[in-house]
């Protein structure tokens, strides 16, 4: 027992040096910010590494790693440990990233939501979920008595206020009189925090509660209360059957497929990604018979010309809460406008948090 | 029947030998939990334990992790040694980092020696302050500090949240709940080309060093001492108990402070949200486990870092559970306390007779 145990060690002392980097095995690694089990974001880009393992890659992942001065380390060791392309999954990991892409140039990087690409071997990508919340905004619209929308919102970045408009842009289309109400919850998980503002926002008034953060709270809060919801992220039915009109969900599994295997036939190029309901990264979830035959086939039938790019979801002419203008009629909104948006159009109610 | 009696000759060696005892049942402990989960226990622990520290990066970011747990516990150990229960070092460094990257922002755009050591003595004022309003409802109005303490923490982590999301939040950063990035005159210099252990190490060091002197050979160090031993004893002695307190709470909280300083100008760079990973909690567990002295708190907090290190490079080459570095610190904690019980005092299962149980 005690020679085999320091035979053990003595090997493993030896071996590591070599062990690293020998493999010559095309292997992907997945850093999370939350744990594979939170049933939202993280939960999905597992079940994208589920993809990529499913098409004959070999595949690591590390759960919730802290956004600060572990993550880097997190990263390098993958990188070192022979990982030739790896996806960091939240906006934390962007920084981070890129420092550690600059050590290692024969390392793929694939950063989720971030901005900054500073050397060839990173790679940027997105979904874009607003157009899921058009979706939502049109049949929220429908759905509402009290023509209040209540919105769970986690921080006041560009993300979160597009789909805050998206949704509302879309509620006025098919009901001019909503309105919506937004509890702001400065976390993308917290259980607690988002049941209270999801209960806040019931007591409002709000019928429909939509949220834009992670955890399965609110919708079972709707629930309980008899109200409408939405889930995000992920399907999250089954946590509230009778509640839930449909979900968001995050689809990366062909987007970590195709870009595992480019990464592996050498063809991955550095890109910024920014797919929708088109490509399949932005999917949404079986629609809740209480709507009805007829707003089921309208809303299908929006989630078409969405993705056809018949109907856009920024679409003028779109006021702010001041009633100016932001995006003239007949026009549509550029990217570039999406990817700053840090204000209300007309029908949110209060302000941005500064 | 048991029962269970004290010790009367406890040996001290055998007293600052436990922690050894408890860090090998923790790895027996440790080795069993991954072959029942279904690995080989020799070679997870050698991926837990030796692989994050085979090469000289991974021993760099060992010394990097364990340099808070390393400043806090030093703070800690001045508190806990004199019966004050400071739980809320967590707290305590949030605030710290919250004054000195306040400093280090304030000059985000300028360059000059002096910023650096501004940062940090605002960094060790700032946690000395939050430490001070404890021990002063300790001290007047007779509160309970743990309580207070562990409420402030959540104070200081929302304080913070408010400022990175509000008032302090990068102007270019499109509302991302962070700060600017501080100017190269506020970061920590690094040690080694390529390498994160930077000067935040010795700020670790020399609390080891003071507080050694200061526990040791100082009257200050003797009143902690013996209050720590009998309070009856240290009023009997005429120390004056309230300004012993003030005093141990505004060490333990300018460790902390100092904790969180070195993170947001080391490898940080910034404030926001996840400065630290509750190093503040988890020093705790290195300071009991380092015996509340100097030189053990050093060796407690390297392997504290490691069940961190270790936890990652399982998941990684194993795919183990990451929170099983939470497990390990658990069982540290579970094992040492269970040592000492049984150092302090003898269970003995008695064989009843019928005439004892008459009685």
């Amino acid at each position: 027992m005690y020679k085999n145990f320091f035979r053990y060690l003595i090997s493993a002392i030896f071996l590591l040096g070599f062990s690293v980097n020998s493999n010559a095995d095309f292997k992907v690694g997945f850093v999370y910010v939350g744990p594979t089990g939170d049933h939202g974001w993280t939960f999905q880009h597992h079940e994208g590494r589920n993809a990529v393992e499913a098409a004959g890659i070999k595949t690591t992942f590390v759960e919730s790693v802290p956004e600060g001065a572990d993550a880097e380390r997190v990263i390098r060791q993958l990188a070192q440990s022979g990982h030739d392309l790896i996806f960091t999954t939240s906006f934390g990991y962007m920084d981070p990233t890129n420092k550690v892409a600059k050590d290692f140039p024969n390392v793929k990087f694939e950063h989720a939501t971030g901005y900054k690409r500073e050397h060839s071997n990173v790679s940027t990508y997105s979904a874009r979920f607003y157009e899921g919340r058009t979706l939502l905004g049109h049949i929220a619209g429908k759905m509402t008595k009290t023509n209040t929308i209540g919105y769970i919102a986690s921080f006041p970045i560009p993300e979160v206020i597009r789909g805050i408009n998206a949704m509302t842009l879309a509620a006025q289309k098919v009901n001019p009189n909503i309105k919506t109400k937004i509890v702001w919850v400065f976390t993308w998980y917290d259980p607690g925090k988002e049941a209270e503002a999801a209960q806040a926002l019931i007591d409002q008034g709000a019928d429909v509660i939509m949220q834009h953060t992670d955890s399965t709270a609110p919708v079972q809060t709707a629930e309980k209360a008899g109200v409408w919801s939405f889930g995000q992220a992920s399907d999250m039915q089954r946590f509230a059957p009778k509640s839930i009109l449909t979900s968001i969900i995050d689809d990366w599994a062909p987007y970590y497929v195709e870009r595992a295997i480019a990464a592996r036939d050498g063809t991955w190029n550095q890109q910024d990604t920014w797919h929708g309901l088109k490509e399949g990264m932005v999917a949404m979830g079986p629609y809740n018979s209480a709507m009805g035959a007829d707003l089921v086939k309208e809303v299908e039938q929006l989630q078409k010309d969405l993705a056809s790019g018949k109907v856009h979801s920024f679409t003028g002419p779109i006021y702010d809460q001041k009633g100016n203008i932001l995006v003239a009629e007949g026009k549509v909104a550029d990217d570039g406008m999406l990817a700053g948006m840090s204000v209300y159009v007309k029908g949110v109610e209060g302000d941005i948090p500064k | 029947m048991i029962k269970i009696e004290k010790r009367n000759d406890v040996p001290m060696a055998l007293y600052f030998f436990t922690p050894f005892i408890a860090i090998v049942l923790t790895i027996l402990g440790g080795g069993i939990i991954f072959y029942i989960l279904g690995f080989n226990p020799i070679e997870a622990l050698k991926f837990y334990f030796i692989t994050p520290i085979s090469n000289l990066y991974g021993f760099s970011e060992l010394l990097l992790k364990a340099t808070p747990l390393c400043l806090i516990a030093i703070g800690l150990s001045f508190c806990f040694k004199s019966n004050n229960w400071n739980i809320g070092a967590e707290g305590q460094l949030t605030f710290g980092a919250i004054v000195g990257g306040g400093v280090a922002l304030l000059f985000y755009n300028q360059e000059g020696f002096y910023i650096l050591p501004l940062v940090i003595i605002a960094g060790a004022i700032g946690g000395m302050f939050f430490a001070i309003i404890p021990a002063i409802l300790k001290t007047y109005f007779n509160t309970n500090e743990i309580l207070v303490s562990l409420m402030l923490v959540y104070v200081s982590k929302l304080l913070l949240d408010y400022l990175v999301v509000g008032p302090w939040s990068n102007p270019e950063g499109f509302n991302f709940p962070e700060t600017r990035q501080f100017s190269d005159s506020s970061r920590m210099p690094l040690l080694f080309e390529g390498l994160r252990i930077h000067a935040g190490i010795f700020l670790a060091l020399g609390a080891v060093m003071l507080s050694w002197f200061i526990l040791y050979k100082t009257y200050l160090g003797f009143q902690i001492k013996v209050s720590g031993l009998s309070l009856k004893t240290a009023k009997y002695a005429g120390f004056k108990g309230k300004t012993m307190i003030l005093v141990v709470f505004m060490i333990s909280g300018a460790c902390a402070g100092l904790a969180g300083v070195g993170e947001i100008t080391g490898p940080i760079g910034q404030l926001h949200r996840m400065i630290s990973p509750d190093y503040g909690f988890t020093a705790i567990i290195v300071a009991f486990l380092g015996r509340l002295n100097p030189f053990g708190i050093i060796f407690a907090s390297l392997v504290v870092a490691l069940t961190y290190l270790g936890a990652e490079t399982a998941q990684i080459f194993l795919q183990i559970p990451k929170y099983t570095g939470q497990v390990f610190q658990g069982m540290i904690l579970f094992f040492l306390l269970a040592s000492d019980y049984l150092l302090f005092f003898k269970v003995k299962i008695l064989n009843l007779k019928k005439n004892e149980l008459r009685h």
